[in-house]
């Protein structure tokens, strides 16, 4: 029996914003605990909450950038329920009405586009956090505690882990590209809950759904989504039924367990919060707002494809990192050709950055010299393998790509004279491959070429060997 | 006349005459609140020592021959509910029995502004819930006519004091009417702002949509000196009205001729005592005589407005108070073997039981279960109420009303049956549901010398007419200089 998973995302992110959403205090990450909090975000009695304007004009710029309408009278509603980690005992959100309604966000998939429908954006404020101490007790840190949040909840139009994959790396691109969020899944900026049910090929009607919290990255969200629908079906195979529960997402098991039952589900008592007045957003805010919005990520992508002629998917990989797509575009400007600084950039430079576990792609050294680099290959002046060291020397040092070859002594040698000496010398000491060449055997000139390379120490140029070696060979 | 029985404003040009200090006005509160403080428990904290210094510096700055503001000098004292800076604010419970806020209210920064020495902070019903400051954790306040009947509640402290002379004036709180019936009862005036006039930030919440924070005076020019330093924008409160500050004491003499004046009939219906209908009625006949124009008007769903104001006020309560958990201040139980219990034993310990009632009853309206039928038809009904007096006030300037059905009752009286108790809100919370400015102030005594309070209710941000009603009708009559006069256990005057 074939079965296919239904999935909707329910995405929070952290809004850029300096300030928290309902007093001053800083939002700043890593500071010593309950050192960022005032008598407001701590629920001191008497306080009162006065709404982070930013915070606002950056969900409306997410809902923008994501396709959504905007609503003009909202409200905002408290969600009651007691957690140590939950000052007020409620957290203020947004039910009935969302800043943002609707929306989408279209995603390659393979080789065509797939639209993932948004239900809503709407605005809220993070709890702090719990550490369970050694000691036995627990340990409340209310410093995140009052931080704005957007959540982005997705239709059910998700049908596998790898979609959902591809659709995270679309929001936390637009995301990134709007500067609305940080997204540093590290900090905790991005996560998100995965409502997951699957049902009989063919069928219309939605299987019972299961919710999973706790996953902090999309490695996590995909694992999550394959165990659960894998779950799910083998249920249903062996003549289970699903029950709908919220479950508890453990990476380091690889599993999701039950947290609680639908009966067990809260009775979060929301309501209008009568602390604050009405969120009123005319048209000018909004277009104010447009006006702002950057040239989104799968825009840049279609340029990218149009306008360099670079593959589809190179294109995407790129443009889903804003920080590495505009160093892409900077040294193009500086010089670069496309393909190849599309190339260095997805392969050696991601490679190492990857090594370097640097999430945010801090690339050390200036897009003009990538593209002095690029150019460096393109003359000759060293090879494709002197590239890399170069490279390397880069990520070490960042200075001129030309004082590196200069000083490491890369330049290649493509004096004629010099290689056909060489060249000589080679097939003089290596009659055994000569014959093998002259019988046919391809190996034989891949050998004879490492072989030049060599006694130039790697220096040589390798097209211009090749060809030399050829013409003596052929001339024997 | 003792220091201690002037109003601000008398008190006032002796200041600046120079025929008196403002340390000798606030050692004779002082003194005379050290004897009525005996009998009636008015203060849960006195801060007289710091009151002095206040006093000092005001002398001083006198002295200097530099001009005071109105209140300037002047002691007062603060409803235990609204956070002072340094000083317990314990809301008269046993969950913040030891609770010392690190930041002033709006209200207590004005009035330290104003340099108005704070002699300390003022009982109440346990988180400003009750009638008559029987539900206080610490202690039951006195009325100073009958030290047997009750000053009336929630803001019972702040009207007892000021009445019996302990404060000059003192700030309260008034969600259903726990200004206008304390002040009612204690004979005094009291003045609930239009919601939004004044800042409720580091008033510890009750009924957000409901809250106000409002002056207790011994005259109506008193109140409007009050309401002048108290009320203004605050950017800390989303609900605070942003609009041009005015003077209300600029409003006190320009009389009622002209005025539109209606009294509301739903109020003065059965369940009335006979004498305040006739202190109410004959008050209305001054207004008249006065050169008012008179008329009758309707609230018809005034019969409504209890059961919808105890629904919307309880949800309130149930989210606000949620915050009363033990983790980072407050009262914390001394037995738990879990969050949970911890939790639990906390709010199941330091909440009094009408506290926990309306939490209950809120709980129980927000539920998803039962929203529909009580928390949303109770909006509901709030929107016709806000409807009704939007067209009574259409038709008049200004609607009288008693501010209570009767005079205080007996301590003890009501206090095992919460459903009586909660009918003294009848002629106040309306006005609350609706958001409009309201005042008491004394229009007679009964036949036990009791007073009576007369309740003017005005539109939005119409304080000034309020005032102008109150002022003319107190000048025609003398209740306002009348004193209690307080007796000890043995009978005698003190």
């Amino acid at each position: 029996m074939k079965y296919e998973t239904v999935i909707g995302l329910e995405i929070h992110s952290e809004l850029a914003t300096a300030t928290k959403m309902y007093c001053g205090c800083a939002t700043s990450f890593g500071s010593e605990p309950n050192t960022n909090c005032c008598p407001i975000c701590l629920a001191m009695p008497g306080t009162l909450p006065v709404l982070n304007k930013t915070a606002v004009e950056y969900a409306i710029k997410a809902g923008l950038a994501m396709n959504c309408e905007i609503t003009r009278w909202g409200k905002q509603d408290r969600k009651n329920y007691f957690y140590p980690d939950l000052p007020k005992a409620y957290q203020i959100s947004q039910l009935e009405t969302p800043i943002c309604v609707g929306g989408h966000i279209d995603v390659a998939v393979d080789d065509s586009i797939k639209r993932i429908r948004l239900n809503r954006i709407h605005i809220e404020e993070d709890a702090g956090k719990l550490s369970h101490d050694t000691g036995g007790g627990t340990l409340v840190d209310c410093n995140r505690g009052g931080t704005p949040l957007i959540e982005i909840v997705t239709e059910p139009d998700i049908s596998s882990a790898d979609e959902a994959k591809l659709f995270l790396e679309s929001v936390k691109a637009i995301l990134e590209y709007t500067e609305v969020s940080g997204c540093k899944m590290e900090q905790g900026q991005l996560r998100c809950d995965v409502n997951i049910s699957v049902r009989k090929a063919g069928e219309t009607k939605l299987g019972t759904r299961t919710e999973m919290k706790n996953i902090n990255s999309f490695r996590a969200a995909v694992r999550a989504i394959e165990f659960e629908s894998r779950r799910q079906i083998e249920e249903l195979e062996y003549g289970g039924q699903i029950v709908q529960e919220t479950r508890r997402w453990d990476d380091a098991k690889g599993e999701s367990m039950p947290m609680r039952s639908k009966e067990e589900a809260q009775d979060y008592r929301y309501f209008t919060d009568p602390d604050l007045m009405f969120i009123s957003v005319d048209e000018d805010t909004i277009q104010n707002i447009q006006k702002t919005l950057p040239e989104l990520p799968n825009a840049r992508k279609a340029r990218y494809i149009e306008e360099y002629g670079i593959s589809p998917y190179d294109a995407g990989q790129i443009t889903n990192s804003k920080p590495l797509a505009d160093f892409f575009e900077s040294s193009i400007k500086c010089g670069a050709d496309a393909k190849a600084a599309c190339n260095w950039i997805l392969g050696d430079i991601s490679r190492i950055l990857n090594e370097k576990g640097a999430e945010h792609f801090e690339i050390p050294f200036l897009p003009e010299h990538l593209a002095e680099l690029t150019q460096l290959i393109e003359d000759g002046t060293i090879s494709n393998t002197a590239g890399k060291t170069v490279l390397a020397h880069l990520f070490e040092t960042p200075k001129s790509p030309k004082d590196i070859v200069s000083e490491k002594g890369l330049v290649q040698i493509s004096d004629e004279g010099m290689l056909k000496k060489i060249i000589a010398e080679i097939i003089a000491s290596n009659p055994k491959s000569v014959e093998d060449y002259k019988a046919g055997k391809g190996k034989a000139m891949g050998f004879l070429v490492g072989q030049a390379m060599k006694a130039t120490k790697g220096k040589g140029n390798p097209q211009l060997i090749n060809k030399l070696l050829k013409d003596e060979l052929d001339s024997i | 006349m003792n220091l201690y029985d002037k109003t601000a404003h008398e008190l006032h040009d002796m200041l600046i005459n120079k025929q008196v200090t403002s340390v000798e006005i606030t050692k004779s509160v002082i003194e005379r609140a050290d004897k009525t403080e005996q009998i009636l428990n008015c203060y849960l904290e006195r801060t007289n020592e710091d009151a002095l210094k206040t006093a000092k510096k005001v002398d001083e700055k006198i002295a200097k021959g530099k001009n005071i503001s109105p209140l300037e000098g002047l002691p007062c004292a603060i409803k235990d509910n609204i956070c002072t800076d340094g000083v317990k604010t314990t809301c008269a419970s046993k969950m913040l029995e030891n609770f010392v806020p690190f930041y002033d209210a709006y209200v207590v920064s004005k009035i330290k502004d104003e340099n108005s020495p704070i002699l300390g902070k003022l009982n109440m019903d346990e988180f400003a819930m009750g009638s008559s400051t029987e539900n206080s954790y610490f202690k039951t306040t006195k009325n100073p006519y009958n030290t047997a009947c009750s000053p009336g509640g929630s803001s019972g402290g702040s009207a007892a004091a000021v009445s019996a002379g302990s404060a000059v004036f003192s700030l309260g709180s008034d969600s259903g009417g726990s200004l206008r019936q304390p002040a009612s009862f204690c004979g005094i005036v009291g003045i609930k702002p239009t919601y939004g006039l004044v800042s409720r930030f580091g008033c510890v919440g009750f009924a957000s949509s409901l809250d106000q924070i409002g002056p207790l005076t011994k005259d109506v020019r008193d109140g409007a000196l009050a309401l002048n330093a108290i009320a203004g924008y605050d950017a800390n409160d989303s609900t605070s009205a942003n609009m041009e500050k005015a003077d209300y004491t600029a409003a006190l003499t320009k009389g009622v001729a002209g005025m539109k004046i209606a009294v509301i009939s739903d109020y003065m219906q059965e369940g009335i005592n006979e004498q305040v209908k006739k202190a109410v009625l004959a008050a209305v006949e001054v207004l008249s005589s006065l050169g008012a124009e008179l008329s009758e008007c309707a609230i018809p769903s005034a019969k409504y407005a209890l059961a919808a104001y105890h629904i919307i006020s309880a949800a309130e309560v149930s989210s606000n108070l949620a915050r009363f958990d033990g983790v980072r201040y407050g009262y914390r139980s001394g037995s738990y073997n879990d969050i949970t219990e911890m939790l639990e034993n906390t709010r199941a310990e330091g909440f009094g039981d009408e506290v926990k009632r309306r939490i209950i009853a809120g709980t129980f309206a927000l539920s998803a279960k039962n929203f529909k039928n009580y928390f949303e038809k109770a909006q509901k009904v709030r929107t016709v109420i806000r409807n009704d007096f939007d067209k009574a006030l259409g038709q008049a300037d200004i609607l009288i009303a008693p501010t209570s059905m009767t005079t205080a009752f007996a301590l003890g009286e009501k206090n095992d049956n919460p459903t009586k108790m909660h009918e003294s809100d009848f002629c106040t919370c309306g006005v609350n549901m609706a958001g409009l400015p309201a005042l008491s102030l004394p229009c007679g005594f009964d036949k036990d010398g009791l007073p009576i309070g007369l309740q003017i209710i005005g539109k939005a941000f119409d304080e000034s007419k309020l005032l102008t009603a109150a002022y003319a009708f107190e000048q025609s009559a003398d209740f306002h200089k009348m004193r209690a006069i307080i007796k000890n256990e043995a009978g005698e005057d003190i």
